[in-house]
């Protein structure tokens, strides 16, 4: 009887002790899923889901609090791809939370532009640049079309521009013909 | 002499259609009105543009220089004035627009001053800027610009260097005419890019249908006196891919992922070897290039095209009959549809092809794949053509990526087989594109989200050291007040119980304010002259006997009021 109270204390032991070292020695620093369910976000950084940025919404994912259908920029596509990373079912986008547009980026229009410097603090990527009362301007290419600095704007001098395909970004098609369904 | 030749695996053998245009010797083809230099023409980046509109230009002239480490120059194809540098339509299956030069000919011809460098005594950093700066590139079709791959492999040395002049697909005959007629022109650009890749030895690789060029290279090679070895390599489909070459020539199969130049070998076209020649020999940049036209024209031909010319009016020397439905460049295997006539003739038109509907028949509808593996038997580069099919098929990229996707040369030997008739090549090059265009997008994901998490980074730095300088402007002032330790001791007292440096700072300059208040006294009852002191006397008397007699009368206050506002004005004039 005492043997087996210490064989099954002593069992006890060594494994808490293992288990004990082991959360230690391996610990994971944040939370992966945050990071996985960010990697998917396009980092638009909107806010359009209704947090300040796309990892606050995929902390918010990861803990139940928001859906996965509230990232307009990321489209159906990345709903679909949260659905498969969340083991989830598909929803469309919730249509509070706006809709899926063309990538688009800001273009200041210069002339009109009187230097506020409200557009620069607004945006989230440091896009634009300018000084007080200097002309800004938009850095193209870091412009993730998030919108957040057309609403300060007190001269509405900034215009969401639909990006245009060039060569460089061109794709071929899709070669199958969907066959047109006979009612 | 024998070599042993070696086979790359597959291939096909469509029908080479080549002799039609063989017949005549290259012919100059005019120089037209109008030119259309668009200046993205190597692999890489495109040129940048160093002309204006309205400026003159001689041929020959720089009008674009290199955009990059991989990008090469551009040259103004004959002499004339520059009408604009606008986006025009290029030899692009997208039919978008590109930036271009736009030429409009003044008919001269009209060299600019050649320049010159000796290759031999030039430090070969020089002589590759120089080959960049006369806009050299791979001109085999995949304008690869050449002056990044004329550099020697590991240890200072190349075992081979191979000049590609299998010219496999069929109708094409530009590198089998250059090799006719200017054998050697070709052999001196060899020797040239021997020199520069410090090779052992030279390979020439002639597809044996091409027996006339061969001659014609061995009696430019002897006549030369170099050592450089011409092999008449079996004629199949795609035996001129460089890696195919590489493969019959030498035996290497250069793996997934590495390069020839690895394995001690560099392969380059041999029209690339003879623009060698003439940028270094001749001081010639690379303005005009060899182009078969054939396909449904009455006279087939090869042609000295400058670059820029509209391929319309190329067709149009050869005779196009009345029902060809549209261009296409390259070859009936690789080549692409163009979206109009009157494109371009650029650096990568190896060939244009009148299509009509004999030749390019509307593709027959596509059966279900029945997995024979034909394709797998066709493919050059032992992929699994099947696979692929299916995973791009149901978009699914990163099995396709798995597959070697991107070792696929979209030879077309496996849509050239397919019993179904399904355009495989297009499948793969959807799928290319979609990958390509999601690592873009990953790419600006990470960066935005860096720079998203760089900006909150700095807000909340500036905001600490704002805080930061607050706390030490608040203690200053403290220790400074505490020293004069005077009349401001209750303000001073209040400060520290106000945790908050802010309110400190603030009560601090409130206590300042006070103290200057005090300090200043209403100065003008002061010094004032016994005159002046009677008048206010006398005033004062008269207003007391004012209010004095509105106070009985008890009248509303605006009278009072309107009184009170006169009388300061009073004593001032």
């Amino acid at each position: 009887m005492i043997t087996a109270i210490l064989v099954m204390a002593g069992i006890a032991i060594v494994l808490g002790l293992t288990l004990g070292y082991a959360a230690i020695r391996f610990k994971v620093e944040g939370d992966p899923l945050v990071e996985k369910i960010d990697a998917i976000l396009p980092q638009t950084q909107c806010g359009q889901c209704g947090f300040p940025g796309c990892k606050p919404y995929a902390e918010a994912i990861a803990n139940g609090e928001a859906d996965i259908n509230q990232c307009p920029p990321g489209g159906e596509e990345g709903v679909r791809k949260l659905a498969d990373l969340l083991g989830r079912e598909f929803k469309p986008l919730s249509e509070e939370h706006g809709v899926e547009k063309p990538k688009s980026v800001a273009v200041i229009d210069e002339q009109v532009c009187i230097g506020c410097t409200l557009c620069i603090q607004a945006c989230p990527v440091d896009a634009i640049v300018g000084a007080a009362k200097q002309m800004h301007t938009v850095v193209e290419p870091l412009c993730t079309g998030c919108e957040l600095c057309v609403a300060p704007c007190p001269v509405d001098c900034i215009a969401m521009v639909p990006l245009a395909e060039t060569v460089h970004t061109w794709k071929w098609k899709y070669p199958v013909v969907e066959m047109r369904r006979v009612a | 002499m024998l070599r042993e030749l070696f086979r790359f695996h597959g291939g096909v053998k469509p029908a080479t259609n080549k002799s039609a245009s063989t017949t005549s010797p290259i012919a100059k083809a005019p120089i037209p009105a109008r030119l259309v230099v668009p200046l993205h023409q190597s692999l890489g980046s495109p040129a940048i543009a160093l002309v204006e509109p309205g400026q003159r230009v001689l041929k020959g002239e720089r009008i674009g220089a290199a955009g990059g480490r991989l990008s090469a120059a551009i040259h103004a194809p004959t002499s004339g004035v520059v009408r604009a540098v606008e986006p025009a339509l290029v030899p692009h299956a997208s039919g978008l627009r590109e930036p271009a030069v736009i030429i409009e000919s003044d008919g001269e011809d009209r060299w600019a001053e050649p320049e010159h460098i000796n290759y031999r005594i030039t430090p070969p950093d020089e002589v590759r800027d120089f080959v960049r700066d006369a806009g050299v590139v791979g001109l085999g079709g995949a304008v690869f610009p050449t002056h990044q791959k004329m550099r020697p492999g590991s240890g200072g040395k190349t075992r081979t260097l191979v000049l590609n002049g299998a010219e496999c697909e069929p109708f094409i005959t530009c590198d089998d005419m250059l090799m006719r007629e200017r054998a050697d022109g070709i052999v001196s650009g060899a020797a040239i890019l021997r020199h520069m890749l410090q090779a052992e030895e030279v390979l020439i690789g002639i597809e044996d249908n091409k027996p006339e060029a061969i001659a014609a290279m061995r009696q430019a090679v002897a006549a030369a006196g170099e050592h450089m070895e011409v092999v008449a390599v079996p004629t199949r489909y795609p035996a001129g891919g460089a890696k195919q070459l590489i493969r019959v020539l030498t035996g290497i199969e250069v793996p997934h992922g590495e390069r020839s130049t690895d394995y001690g070998v560099q392969c380059f076209n041999v029209g690339t070897a003879y623009s060698v020649h003439e940028a270094l020999e001749l001081g010639r940049p690379l303005v005009s290039r060899i182009v078969t036209v054939a396909g449904n024209v009455e006279r087939p031909g090869n042609y000295e095209v400058l670059i820029g010319t509209p391929m319309d009016e190329l067709v149009r020397l050869c005779g196009p009959r009345a029902d060809t439905r549209f261009l296409v460049m390259g070859g009936p295997m690789m080549g692409v549809r163009m979206p109009a006539f009157d494109v371009p003739v650029v650096k990568a038109t190896n060939c244009v092809l009148a299509a009509d509907d004999k030749l390019f028949p509307p593709a027959p509808p596509e059966q279900p794949c029945i997995r024979c593996t034909e394709c797998a038997k066709a493919c050059p580069v032992e992929l699994q053509p099947f696979e692929l099919y299916w995973f791009s098929r149901s978009k699914n990229f990163g099995k396709a990526q798995e597959y070697h996707l991107f070792d696929c040369i979209e030879c077309g030997c496996c849509a050239y087989v397919c019993p179904s008739h399904i355009p495989l090549v297009d499948y793969y090059r959807f799928s290319k594109g979609e990958i390509w265009a999601r690592e873009r997008e990953k790419a600006a994901a990470d960066q935005a989200r860096e720079r998203f998490e760089f900006r909150n980074f700095r807000q909340e730095r500036e905001k600490a050291e704002k805080a930061a300088k607050l706390a030490a402007k608040a203690a200053e002032t403290r220790a400074k007040l505490a020293e004069a330790g005077t009349a401001e001791a209750p303000a001073a007292a209040e400060a520290p119980a106000a945790e908050d440096p802010k309110k400190a700072l603030i009560a601090a300059a409130l206590a300042r304010a006070k103290a200057q208040k005090a300090e200043i006294q209403p100065q003008n009852t002061d010094n004032l002259s016994p005159q002046t002191q009677a008048e206010i006397a006398d005033i004062e008397t008269r207003r007391k006997a004012l209010e004095a007699a509105a106070v009985p009368a008890s009248t509303a206050p605006a009278p009072q009021a309107a009184d009170a506002t006169d009388l300061p004005d009073e004593p001032r004039p």
